[in-house]
């Protein structure tokens, strides 16, 4: 096909607007943790915009976009081998169709890092983005947009399983390793800088018109959908959010409604492009509520997802997806318009990705922990993470 | 015979801190340290609510001004320090403390001045 110059200048835009979500992340989970671990918790993010891009184009967009079979890509394009300036996906160059989906690869693993702040060791943590990248990003990936199983199957517009789910999820997951911090449930342990958090929510929101309505790879009107959608459910889950903690817990906090942001971000994410702008309003109210509850629920049961990365990404990555079966109207139809099918195929996707991903990250973690160790010493973790794993301070004055 | 000093050392709470640097003026004591510090007494703490996870905060902002002067200076002070510090006429538990030491000596760096005269 030929090129489109509108797309392709709008996909380029695009892929530089996900990129800015990987400060924007680094932001939002810095201000969370205490000042002796926030460069280690920015470093997360950081390290994975090295980690990889050069693991995506080696051999995770090989994995994930190469012709293969119904659960995996294949080798075909092992170090971009045999694409070259005029290779073409769609109406966009496929160089730049590589950048585009590789910032997908970058920021899913980086999200996982917010469960597991203040005690993993950094190499142990780049050897476990760098193997989820290969073993559970890059299949997943093939199911659902690569020619895989799922493929025209389960909707997913720009990452609700893809990224959310398995991200989500895999933090759960990596905590049977790493467990709680030290003192959780007795010190306090509280955001040293809220206003980074909410400079970051701001970042990634801008990030994520890139994300959502550039998935349309396309300058069209599903674009102009997929960037409306992503401007209202936000807004909504924001408001849903605030709504429900002030009436739950007496005070409508600064770090709550930048959540609520977030998981509305996160629950328009599969269905930006499937659904009206009056249905996304819908979403978004209904993910701030949900992932309300979620976070709430992770204070009854005790178990210490830090930054609440199951809580926003994996409830309300989940919502979204099972909502897109409900709403989806525009170039699919869901249970609204009759279609019960497609709310089956939304089920059958994130129950699919859930035991998927999960047990690969039980896997991986279980192999790292045997071989480099997982967590850092408990001195370690008292001392923080800045001075003993990078040997830096982030405030000196 | 040296002229007798002592050492003053307030806690107040953050938000009265200029009107007791006003008090403190009007009175002519114009030196003063001021340092950030956290500390509880009487005054019960808050809750914070971050997400799911509940704080009670005890340890509270407050403001400790060390003041050395000579003894004549020792009572204005002390009611300047009051009169700034009290959040309304009754005054309110949390308001802060006032401790008054014996000081040994003074010395000013630049000149080498000591006792009253470098205070």
């Amino acid at each position: 096909m030929a090129i489109v110059a509108a797309d392709t200048a709008w996909v380029l835009i695009s892929s530089a607007l996900v990129l800015f979500m990987l400060p924007g992340l680094a932001l939002f989970y810095g201000g969370m943790v205490r000042r002796k671990n926030v460069l280690s918790s920015m470093m997360h993010s950081f390290v994975a915009m090295g980690v990889i891009a050069i693991e995506w184009v080696i051999i995770g967009y090989s994995l994930a976009f190469g012709t293969g079979n119904w659960f995996i890509g294949g080798f075909e394009y092992v170090f971009l081998r045999g694409i070259d300036l005029y290779s073409t996906s769609g109406t966009i160059p496929t160089y730049t169709f590589i950048v585009f989906q590789g910032m997908f690869a970058i920021i899913t693993p980086a999200l996982i890092s917010g469960a597991i702040v203040g005690r993993i060791k950094f190499k142990s943590y780049i050897a476990f983005v760098a193997l989820w990248g290969l073993i559970v990003y890059a299949p997943v990936c093939h199911w659902v947009w690569g020619g895989g199983f799922l493929t025209g199957e389960a909707l997913d517009f720009a990452g609700g399983t893809v990224v959310h789910i398995t991200s989500g999820i895999s933090a759960l997951a990596l905590l049977v390793f790493l467990g709680k911090r030290k003192g959780y449930g007795l010190d306090a342990i509280k955001p040293h800088n809220v206003t980074f958090t909410l400079l970051g929510v701001g970042l990634l929101w801008f990030g994520w018109f890139g994300f959502n309505a550039g998935s349309a790879l396309a300058a069209d009107e599903v674009a102009g959908l997929a960037f409306i959608t992503t401007f209202i459910a936000p807004a909504a889950a924001g408001l849903s959010w605030m709504a429900a903690e002030w009436t739950h817990s007496g005070k409508p906090t600064a770090l709550g409604f930048a959540t609520g942001i977030l998981a509305g971000l996160v629950a328009i994410t599969p269905g930006a492009g499937f659904v009206t702008p009056m249905a996304a309003l819908l979403i978004g109210l209904i993910a701030g509520i949900v992932c309300y509850w979620a976070v709430m629920l992770k204070g009854k049961l005790g178990y210490d997802d830090s930054l609440d990365v199951f809580g926003v990404h994996g409830a309300g990555g989940i919502t979204g997806a099972l909502l897109t079966g409900v709403f989806a109207s525009v170039g699919a139809t869901g249970l609204l318009l009759g279609n019960s099918h497609q709310l089956l195929l939304q089920i059958e996707g994130v129950v699919i990705t859930i035991i998927y991903a999960s047990l690969c990250t039980i896997l991986i973690g279980f192999v790292i922990d045997r071989t480099m160790g997982l967590k850092v010493t408990e001195s370690e973790e008292n001392i923080g993470l800045d001075k003993t794993c990078h040997g830096e301070t982030a405030y000196n004055i | 015979m040296a002229i007798p000093m002592k050492y003053v050392i307030a806690i107040i709470r953050p938000e009265r801190l200029d009107a007791v640097k006003r008090e403190l003026q009007k009175v002519e004591v114009n030196r003063l340290t001021v340092t950030s510090v956290s500390g509880y007494g009487a005054q019960k703490g808050h809750l914070e609510v971050y997400r799911a996870l509940e704080y009670e905060v005890n340890l509270l902002e407050k403001i400790k001004l060390d003041i050395a002067v000579n003894d004549e200076f020792l009572e204005p002070t002390i009611e300047a320090i009051q009169r700034g510090a009290k959040t309304n006429e009754k005054g309110e538990i949390g308001d802060g403390k006032i401790f008054v030491l014996p000081l040994e000596d003074v010395i000013r760096i630049s000149t080498g001045e000591i006792g009253s005269e470098a205070i």
